[in-house]
């Protein structure tokens, strides 16, 4: 990259320590709010506290919970409540094999156990960050790094649905909404970051006008349409100009 | 009504795309075509959901206007490009502008 300094933090647990220090503040703040949403949810559903914590450590991803708890909630079938979840989660194969290999970029050889660990910690968030910010970092300390932002984010995600679930019906209703607000305003903010890379601006823009657009023709397969049509559409357009510009790498 | 083979069953459906994204990432070359690929088909799925969300959410959101929510959202990004790109004052600007409109 041009110019940009490479972040060294010393050793991999002073790595793993950065991490989870970055992803307390506005990741924990932001997500945890979401998650006290999601546990109101819960409560609101009659599910127990149990299932929104089982949910929120064993089948973390925001998007698939909340899609759970409404089929269970419609009275569906455990067939249609694992469909629902599929197609709703079907984003993160993409999202888990463009980030590992930059998470792993100090060893080669086949994935270990360490790698089927933390890709159940990978989801927008970690994401997100770790595409901006590990590539710029010494290649031996991005896992660690990513382990201690995603470890900590999690935690704090598990605990905001216990609190969420003893606090549902006491906020207000403008401020329950603001909360889940803050989820949508925060992801579109930080993906303006990523605008500056070719590649990526168009698989946003393209992807941003045909997601709503999609999701009217069908809400079960819009999203999945989207990320294969905008996203070989975007790619098209970076190989055409990769070739006209070869010496231009980003 | 027992709702454990729904959770199960949603744990599995969840981890199912993460382990075969470790899977295919030790096949595919760092630097590749085919990764590039998977990095515009991630970003595209990203940016459709967040859209979905801010245009046409659901559940409580539903319920809010949509010139509430595109307020809310042209508010985020106004303050955040104003104050050289803070994502705390842009979300925070998002969140007030959204809980007066609801307020007002």
């Amino acid at each position: 990259m041009q110019g940009e300094e490479i972040e060294d933090f010393g050793s991999a647990a002073a790595a793993r320590r950065r991490g989870a220090l970055s992803a307390l503040g506005m990741p924990c703040l932001v997500l945890g709010a979401s998650y006290l949403g999601f546990g109101a949810l819960i409560r609101e559903s009659h599910l127990g506290l149990d299932a929104g914590l089982a949910s929120s450590i064993a089948g973390w991803a925001l998007p698939g919970q909340i899609v759970l708890v409404e089929v269970i909630a419609a009275g569906g079938s455990v067939l249609s409540a694992a469909l629902a979840v599929l197609l709703t989660n079907a984003r993160l194969l993409p999202m888990v094999a463009s980030l590992m290999p930059i998470l792993r970029a100090a060893e080669s050889g086949k994935p270990r156990l360490r790698h089927y660990l933390i890709a159940h910690l990978i989801a927008i968030t970690g994401f997100a960050i770790a595409m901006q910010r590990a590539p710029r970092m010494t290649p031996a300390q991005r896992l660690p790094f990513y382990e201690g932002f995603a470890v900590t984010l999690w935690s704090t995600t598990i605990l905001a649905t216990a609190l969420g679930f003893f606090l549902a019906g006491v906020m207000p209703r403008p401020v329950t909404l603001g909360f889940v607000f803050l989820n949508p305003l925060y992801f579109m903010l930080v993906f303006v970051a990523d605008l500056k890379h070719r590649l990526r601006a168009w698989a946003l823009i393209i992807g941003a006008v045909l997601g709503p657009s999609l999701h009217l023709l069908s809400a079960d397969w819009g999203l999945l349409a989207t990320g294969l049509i905008a996203g070989t559409i975007a790619y098209g357009i970076d190989a055409a100009q990769r070739r006209r510009h070869p010496g231009w790498r980003r | 009504m027992n709702v454990w083979p729904y959770l199960i069953v949603g744990a599995l459906a969840t981890y199912l795309w993460r382990g075969l994204g470790v899977l295919l990432s030790g096949r595919i070359n760092a630097d590749s075509a085919l990764l590039r690929w998977f990095t515009a088909v991630a970003y595209a799925m990203l940016a459709g959901l967040i859209a979905r969300l801010i245009i046409l959410p659901a559940g409580p959101l539903a319920h809010v206007a949509l010139w509430e929510r595109s307020a809310a959202a042209i508010a985020a990004l106004a303050i955040y490009l104003l104050t050289r790109r803070n994502i705390i004052f842009g979300v925070a600007a998002g969140t007030v502008t959204l809980i007066l409109c609801l307020q007002f």
